[in-house]
């Protein structure tokens, strides 16, 4: 038996799996105590299931915890080390502005204040050479005068970044020995350890995060495990880190950095899950709750990473505002556009939505909560597609009056329009929004975003999946059963990965082969044994993949390049050269003659097996059932209301088929599907949309 | 709804161009553009009226790049523009003021019909001639310059033109590879641009240009409204090459929008800091924009009630064949100029004076010993000093303003060429004291790495003349340029960096604002506990 456990910012989600099926339960996070939360949905679904604490054989866990320290700047007191002459990396970012035209803007803050940066002499060259040489003295002092502590009281963590260290860590290792003499029970983070990738305002952002976290996660981690412990299970907890893999709550503790944005991780693991079980090699993953929508590409059942991403942004999701973090991570983008996100007039009267939210205090208008802004959701109520009187979410009593009286008040007073005009002003510019963000991130992937497949989970999903893929010309969508907890129910399909990651330059030219082929073996040994660790199981078959991120000699951004799985020998360049034209022709549509080809950095990503997916045939074709319920809802490719037929999601059978338009009703949701559409119950449970019409008008 | 359908097809041409100016960023090969984001991109409507700009580093771009597409179709001509053309310039007079910058501009074509144009630019870094810097007497000497031209006559490149810059720039292989990312990128927005009229079922895009200009007009003719009709002045001083210069602008303003005048500003120098009047009225427009209209987007209507007249003999009006490589030094300070002016109606608006220009650097490294076999490099860096301390706020530290660009990161400069940059970090005591500090500026100290030397290229300002404080704010601190053994180098200029030896570049800080008796007791403490003054 397994159980999931997802916190997020107003929930708490518990999945529990076992022999007899998937029981879950959402509870309010406590923000205090978390593990709380947790024990209380554990208990709620062991309940449900007829079972015992005793009987969790494996706990997975994510949190949004690390992300909302990092947000509210509840860290430790930390203490940043530098080389001399670099105090301020973190400060001064890249001495650029994320809002070009804000005469007023305000920078984020660094996380570490110039008071406690601290600076020592050395310095090792851009080929990792000594070129200053560490200073023995000046070290102890320096540890001496962090041990005495500051006015507001000791340190609590220390973080180190000196430059180049991704290329040779030899002066931070010695620095940590040095502090750790004087500083024995205070956390060290080391860049060379925690991020050893070229860049430093990204390499010391990160390491400074991570030693800002340390205290308060592993305070927070060694509760829940002994909590557990307390209550009978003594299963092993297991963490999901933003790469989408599991680690051990060892390495968790070590490495909280890696906590970030695991949620979402899991959110696409659950559609990579989805992807795997309907054999599709191309799908994108919406999920769109109540203040952002995530969208995430997976191909071959594998979600898009990258090995750096910004998280904490300050200023309305844009940009630059937030602080760089390099670590392994699933990509993906996150615009402001979710049910709570409020709508408004520009002074060039055009209709905005978003990235403010109203959240779920004061929540949409129609909430009746206090609210009375116009949101995604009060529009999605008006043109009917969200049913007041099959809504059940415990205590809301969705109100279509207060709906409509906030859009009139600011949307149609405004441009003279009528609720129900607003309301379709709203929908449509938060679909554009959503589908023009989807469509930039494809670009920078080179992908053609119309042949995939969409999975539509989160709350408002369902009611704008149909609308969005129109726009993005995707003409399949699949609506999982779950939808509310799909980031718990992605923890239980996530396989032990570890990603070890080391900036070599290199050109190709002049490459040393045996160099590279040792530094991938120390990189596989290294990941390996964080698995294994994890796994508690030596015999353990695992999956090695090797990537090189390289780039034309000049150019500022590497792509990807998958390495042959064996170990290199004088003259594999050749090869390499040709991975490299082939992956680069694929995402830009040519190579280019001539110029030299470099590698920046190397990584070796080693997993379990991913458990066998039970696959599931596509039921393309079903049995019309008929309803004789009806309701008015507006159609935004034919541009008027229709009218729709309403079934309850839970009477269907597989292979029931459900002909647009139609609303299919949940109790958190429901599904929208437009004229033209049809959706079919799947035999898990899952419905599948799929255009039957094509050449639809727009809008 | 028609309204609705055009404004989602406005947004939808915004997402276009932002996807232009990406996939340039990502293929681009120059520093400057892929690190710092010098480069812009945008759609035009058949007339060569901009209809959409990607959001991207520089406002000098802005406006350069607009007017720009209208000289392209004086020169070609529509008659003999063909499906799968792309045409080039680095004219500074007709593009965007110095013979670095490159501009591609591609037509675009639906059923026959010539519908409109995307247009593009980026700073390549090398042009041949004197390299990045100052000291060309005039533009023949600054490097090639290439008028308007075909660089793809219906799908075909050419060669000729290819292989005269391949002959004629440093660094061949990245600006060809600049050239062919510029070609890419229209031709992204272009396909895209099919797709979205096909969608929306469109034959071309006068419909949506007659919405976005009435739409912005009338937004950016009321929000202007904010500034009494009238007239304002203001002057300024700056370093120039040798001599100190004077900026001057005359605003006035009226129900059709701001005029600038420059008369009054120094005459044109003899050295490549001179100005060419599209690139002055860019940074105008840039102040005015983020005054009074912040959030308006670019186009062919916002920039329009914005415009400028200056004398022939003047250094912001640079005529052909004065050196311009250097526009940016005193093209930067247009904007502070115009604030100014406009702080006298609307005292609480306005930030005192920053350190404006970037300063940017550009060194050629050498072997010390021609017998060794290490090769020749051209290394690019932006950095930038403080800006001006805000009515409600300080300034903020080493952070470029007017200028969008980002600077490079240390690690990455130092693997692209043999330089060790030593310090790179605040400058205390730089920002001019009042009840709001300005920014600090920074101190970078570099040097050759073993076994070269450098000619390295001054381009700074604001070190005989620093940012003013306003309203009884100090003035902020101003910049020095010396070697790490006291000789004080010029502020512009290339001159020699001997092995072994390191350059010192105390960036300044912006100007304060208000009484420093003022300023709240617990920011200064502050200020003393981080170290910002001491």
């Amino acid at each position: 038996m397994r159980i999931g456990s997802d916190i997020g910012g107003t929930f708490t989600d518990v999945v529990l799996e076992n022999t007899s099926g998937m029981f879950s339960a959402k509870v309010l996070t406590d923000n205090k105590e978390p593990e709380k939360g947790v024990f209380e949905g554990i208990r709620q679904v062991l309940l449900e299931a007829q079972t015992n604490w005793t009987d969790i054989d494996t706990f997975i866990h994510g949190t949004t915890l690390a992300t909302n320290a990092l947000i509210g700047r509840t860290g430790a007191l930390t203490a940043f080390i530098t080389t001399e002459g670099f105090r301020d990396v973190v400060e001064m970012r890249t001495e650029s502005r994320f809002e070009q035209y804000d005469l007023n803007i305000i920078l984020p803050a660094p996380l570490v204040e110039r008071k406690d940066r601290h600076v020592i002499k050395e310095r090792i060259d851009a080929n990792g050479v000594v070129i200053v040489p560490f200073d023995e003295d000046e070290a102890t002092q320096l540890a001496e005068r962090l041990a005495t502590g500051t006015p507001e009281g000791p340190y609590e963590a220390v973080a180190i970044g000196l430059l180049h260290a991704y290329r040779n860590d030899i002066h931070e290792q010695r620095l940590r020995e040095v502090i750790a003499r004087y500083l024995p029970n205070t956390p060290i983070s080391i860049s060379s350890d925690v991020a050893p990738q070229m860049r430093e305002f990204e390499r010391f952002n990160t390491v400074c995060a991570n030693a800002y976290l340390q205290p308060l996660m592993a305070g927070y981690l060694r509760r829940l495990e002994s909590g557990l412990q307390t209550s009978g299970a003594s299963c092993p907890v297991y963490l999901i880190h933003s790469g989408g893999g599991l680690l051990s709550l060892d390495n968790a503790v070590r490495f909280p950095i890696r906590l970030v944005e695991s949620g979402p991780a899991g959110g696409a693991i659950f559609s990579a899950h989805l992807a795997e079980r309907y054999n599709l090699d191309t799908v994108l993953s919406y999920d769109m709750g109540g203040t952002t929508a995530k969208i995430c590409l997976i191909e071959n059942g594998t979600p898009k990473t990258a090995n750096t991403f910004e998280v904490a942004r300050t200023h309305r999701f844009a940009k630059g505002s937030g602080m760089p973090i390099s670590i392994p991570v699933i990509e993906m983008i996150e615009i402001g556009a979710g049910g709570g996100s409020i709508a408004s007039v520009d002074a060039l009267g055009q209709i905005r939505v978003g990235p403010r939210s109203a959240g779920s205090e004061p929540g949409p208008a129609c909430y009746q909560l206090g609210g009375t802004k116009p949101t995604v959701s009060d529009a999605d109520l008006t043109l009917g597609r969200l049913a007041s009187d099959t809504f059940r979410a415990n205590t809301i009593q969705l109100s279509p009056e207060a709906a409509n009286k906030a859009l009139l008040d600011d949307i149609g007073s405004r441009l003279n329009l009528s609720a129900e005009a607003g309301a379709i002003g709203v929908t449509e510019v938060v679909d554009e929004n959503m589908a023009n963000a989807a469509r930039a991130h494809a670009i920078e992937n080179g992908k053609d975003v119309g042949a995939f497949t969409m999975v539509a989970f989160g709350g408002a999903a369902p009611l704008h999946a149909a609308r969005l893929s129109e726009k993005l010309n995707i003409r399949q969508i699949l609506i999982p059963p779950g939808a509310g907890v799909g980031s718990a129910i992605g923890f239980l399909r996530a396989p032990f990965t570890y990603e070890a990651i080391r900036s070599h330059y290199a050109e190709l030219d002049n490459l040393d082969w045996n160099v590279v082929d040792r530094m991938l073996k120390t990189l596989e040994t290294e990941a390996t044994s964080f698995v294994l660790n994890a796994v508690r199981n030596s015999s353990e078959h695992l999956e090695i993949e090797r990537t090189a991120f390289m780039r034309y000699s000049g150019q500022g951004w590497e792509i990807p390049v998958k390495l042959e799985d064996h170990s290199f020998e004088t003259g594999a360049s050749d090869d390499l050269i040709q991975r490299f034209q082939t992956t680069y022709t694929e995402l830009f549509g040519r190579v280019i003659e001539g110029v030299r080809i470099e590698v920046l950095s190397w990584t070796v990503k080693v997993s379990t097996l991913r458990p066998a997916v039970r696959y599931v045939s596509q039921i393309k074709s079903g049995n019309e059932i008929l309803v004789n319920q009806y309701r008015q809802i507006y159609d935004s490719a034919i541009g008027d209301f229709v009218k729709a037929v309403v079934v309850e999601r839970d009477i269907l059978n597989p292979r029931d088929l459900v002909r647009g338009p139609a609303l299919i009703v949940e109790s958190q949701t429901s599904v929208w599907v437009p004229s033209g559409y049809e959706a079919i119950l799947q035999l898990d449970g899952c419905l599948l949309l799929s255009a039957i019409a094509s050449g639809r008008s727009r809008l | 709804m028609k309204d609705l359908r055009l404004q989602v097809m406005w947004t939808r041409l915004m997402s276009i161009v932002e996807e232009q100016a990406l996939t340039l960023v990502r293929i681009a090969f120059s520093t400057s553009v892929r690190e710092a984001g010098d480069l812009s991109a945008g759609v035009f409507d058949a007339q060569g009226r901009m209809l959409c700009q990607a959001v991207t580093g520089t406002p000098g771009h802005v406006n350069t790049m607009a007017a720009a597409v209208g000289n392209f179709i004086d020169s070609i001509g529509k008659a003999e523009m063909f499906e799968d053309d792309a045409y080039v310039t680095n004219d500074p007079w007709k593009g965007t003021g110095h013979l670095h910058d490159f501009t591609v501009v591609t037509p675009v074509f639906r059923n026959n019909n010539l519908i409109g144009f995307f247009a593009c630019t980026a700073h390549v870094v090398d042009i041949g001639g004197t390299g990045f810097g100052p000291d060309s007497k005039d533009v023949y000497e600054e490097g090639l310059l290439i008028p308007i031209m075909r660089l793809v006559e219906r799908g075909r490149l050419n060669q000729n033109l290819l292989a005269i810059i391949k002959h004629n720039v440093r660094e061949t292989d990245q600006v060809i590879g600049d050239l062919h990312s510029l070609v890419a990128c229209n031709r992204t927005g272009a396909e895209r641009l099919h797709q979205t009229l096909d969608e929306f079922e469109l034959g071309g895009l006068e419909e949506i240009a007659a919405f976005i200009f009435d739409r912005t007009r009338s937004a950016t003719l009321a929000s202007i409204e904010a500034l009494p009709h009238g007239s304002y002045s203001n002057t300024m001083q700056v370093d120039g090459y040798n001599d100190t210069l004077n900026l001057c602008v005359t605003l006035t303003s009226s129900a059709s929008g701001i005029h600038a005048n420059f008369a009054g500003s120094s005459p044109a120098c003899l050295y490549g800091i001179n100005v060419p009047l599209v690139y002055a009225r860019a940074y105008l427009t840039y102040a005015m924009l983020v005054v009074f209209a912040p959030g308006m987007p670019n186009n062919h209507a916002s920039l329009e009630p914005f415009t400028v007249s200056a004398p022939t003999n003047c250094i912001l009006n640079a005529q052909h064949p004065d050196p311009v490589s250097v526009r940016h030094v005193i093209g930067h300070f247009v904007t502070d100029l115009c604030l100014g002016a406009i702080a006298q109606a609307l005292p609480d608006l306005i930030p005192a004076e920053g350190s404006g220009a970037l300063w940017n650097f550009h060194v050629s490294a050498r072997t010390c010993d021609p017998t060794n076999q290490l090769p020749p490099r051209e290394i690019l860096m932006f950095n930038s000093g403080g800006t001006g301390a805000r009515p409600h706020l300080d300034g903020l530290n080493a952070t470029a303003f007017p200028s969008g660009v980002r600077t490079m990161s240390v690690e990455a400069t130092e693997q692209s060429g043999p330089i060790i940059i030593w310090r790179k970090e605040l400058r205390p005591d730089s920002g001019g004291d009042g009840l709001h500090r300005g920014g600090l500026g920074q101190v970078i100290e570099l040097g050759p790495a073993d076994g070269y030397y450098f000619d390295f290229n001054c381009m700074f300002d604001r070190v005989s003349n620093p940012a003013r404080g306003r309203q009884g704010g100090d003035d902020g601190a101003p910049g020095t340029v010396m070697l790490d053994n006291g000789t004080k180098l010029n502020a512009k200029g290339k001159q020699r960096i001997p092995g072994g030896r390191k350059l010192v570049l105390e960036l300044p800080g912006g100007g304060g604002f208000g009484n420093p008796l003022l300023r709240d007791p617990s920011d200064i403490t502050n200020d003393k506990t981080q170290g910002y003054i001491e």
